[in-house]
């Protein structure tokens, strides 16, 4: 993938500027992104990118950069250099005159809203019952009208299996309860783009199934493109089209997931996977 | 004492002849106190927002050092005195300029520096998560304020902010020095018309007591029900 070097190139690179042209270019790009958190460099000059529909997974040892890619493209953090696209169009970036300069919020708070996140800490909004967390982005974004908005969030909660739950409020329901209902929350938007950050990783083990079947069914019944950040290997390979492997900052091993766990080639990727399953993951 | 001009003997029926004026009294007090204390909710709950714009905030956070180090009463006395007509006078409209109106507002702004600290802290106090969310899906600025995070740090800090309607009770008869009809007023307006203090002063600390003692207890309630969540 040969980055653009030129200010007047506002195309997105990559896909097909090598051989023949695909039909659909690739729906996210990372352009030679990196990411320094002061002297650290957490993404270094990383390039690579993610069709339409697909499911990644990212794994790779903490601090590899694997969450910080999640949260470049929720806008959570900014990219230090290189630029990320979607579908073609800048997105850390934005068009001025013939070049590109960083995103202004106005320009990001566009942009952002066909991306959802789920987070490791669930992070509803306890203020509110289960419905409201749910309404509260179509109808405050959207503008979906609060009836239309409150019968997709009885929808959703069936979907994740909590329908009895919506006029509960998020401090009673267990963890994994809670992360059921954050899925149900960034669905409701309709997102395009699902970006899942280490999910089950704070939720007892016997809660993690319940989580985990409620996005197997996400994965299987839409096309969302996801990309997912986990420790949990059977997951990743029932769902995923590819597996990225990080390592500081860097792809060390990419390729599908039968390949990566049962036949890893890079060094890195065998021990990582060996450390993984030796704390019982 | 033999010879002194206060009797120190208590009379009843000069007791119930003063009580209307003092009762007026309290209930200036409490216009004092609550209207005041509207000034400070809401004047600290913006200090606290604008506290979070860079230059803007560093300018207010100076402005409310200097209020907290310097006493509430040369406040006072320094804005009723000091402060030229010509400069208070389009800062209140049509509103005249009386003792009682500028105690209420040094009142409130004095205790919105204390009240935009506890603000600060119920907003520091909301997890970064929260703020992530909303803007994962993002919900506009007036939203993440208006439905997230201000409620969420406002529940927190009810019973701090229930303290300070106290302590702002407590701080309304140093406006005695610029002679608010309130409680201390009016009882030291008594005591040197008759020359009996014991009477009209002793009262002032029953009726003070009076009106804390039941809010002290609703308060130490919600300080219950809200930081048990």
């Amino acid at each position: 993938m040969s980055p653009s070097d030129t200010p007047e190139n506002t195309t997105a690179p990559g896909g097909g500027n090598s051989g023949e042209a695909p039909a659909e270019g690739p729906l996210i790009v990372f352009d030679q992104v990196v990411k320094r958190f002061g002297d650290l460099t957490v993404l270094d000059h990383l390039d690579f990118s993610v069709a339409h529909g697909e499911r990644v997974t990212l794994i790779g040892p903490s601090g590899s950069g694997k969450t910080t890619i999640l949260r470049l493209l929720m806008t959570l953090e900014k990219v230090t250099e290189g630029h990320i696209w979607i579908d073609g169009e800048p997105f850390s970036h934005m068009p001025r005159g013939n070049g590109l300069v960083p995103a202004g919020e106005t320009y990001l708070r566009m942009k952002r809203k066909r991306i959802g996140m789920v987070f490791q800490q669930f992070n509803l909004f306890p203020n509110m019952s289960v419905r409201k967390n749910i309404m509260e982005a179509p109808v405050h974004v959207l503008g979906v009208s609060k009836d239309e908005a409150a019968q997709k969030a009885e929808e959703l909660l069936d979907l994740v299996g909590l329908g009895d739950k919506i006029d509960a409020h998020p401090t009673q329901l267990s963890g994994g309860q809670q992360q059921r209902v954050a899925i149900a929350r960034a669905l409701a938007m309709s997102p395009e783009i699902l970006l899942l950050d280490e999910v089950t990783s704070a939720l007892d083990p016997e809660l993690v199934t319940g989580v985990l079947d409620v996005l197997r069914e996400v994965a299987e019944n839409t096309d969302i493109t996801m990309l997912c950040v986990t420790h949990e290997m059977g997951f990743a390979r029932d769902v995923s089209h590819r597996v990225l492997m990080f390592d500081q900052g860097r792809i060390a091993e990419e390729g599908h997931p039968d390949q990566i766990f049962g036949d890893p080639r890079q060094e890195r990727t065998k021990s990582f996977l060996k450390s993984v399953l030796e704390n019982g993951h | 004492m033999e010879n002194g001009s206060l009797p120190m003997f208590w009379d009843f029926e000069f007791t119930f002849e003063v009580m209307p004026s003092l009762l007026g009294g309290l209930w200036v007090t409490v216009q004092l106190t609550l209207i005041g204390y509207l000034i400070a909710l809401t004047l600290g709950l913006l200090i606290a927002i604008v506290r979070r714009v860079p230059i803007l905030g560093s300018v207010v956070h100076f402005v409310m050092e200097f209020i907290r180090t310097t006493p509430l009463i040369i406040q006072v006395v320094f804005v009723f005195f000091l402060l030229p007509a010509s400069l208070a006078i389009p800062l209140l409209g049509d509103v005249p300029i009386t003792a009682f109106t500028v105690g209420v507002v040094v009142l409130g702004i004095h205790y919105a520096a204390y009240t935009a600290e506890v603000y600060r802290s119920g907003i520091e106090g909301v997890a970064k998560g929260q703020w992530e969310a909303a803007r994962a899906l993002s919900l506009p600025t007036s939203r993440t304020w208006g439905a997230i995070v201000l409620p969420q740090a406002i529940r927190k800090v009810i019973p701090a902010l229930g303290n300070y309607l106290i302590s702002m009770f407590k701080d309304t008869p140093l406006l005695f020095a610029i002679g608010v009809a309130e409680l201390l007023t009016r009882a030291q307006r008594i005591g040197s018309e008759s020359f009996r203090m014991m009477e009209a002063i002793t009262l002032v600390g029953v009726l003070f007591l009076l009106v804390s003692i039941p809010s002290a207890i609703v308060i130490r309630r919600l300080e219950k029900r809200y930081v048990a969540v």
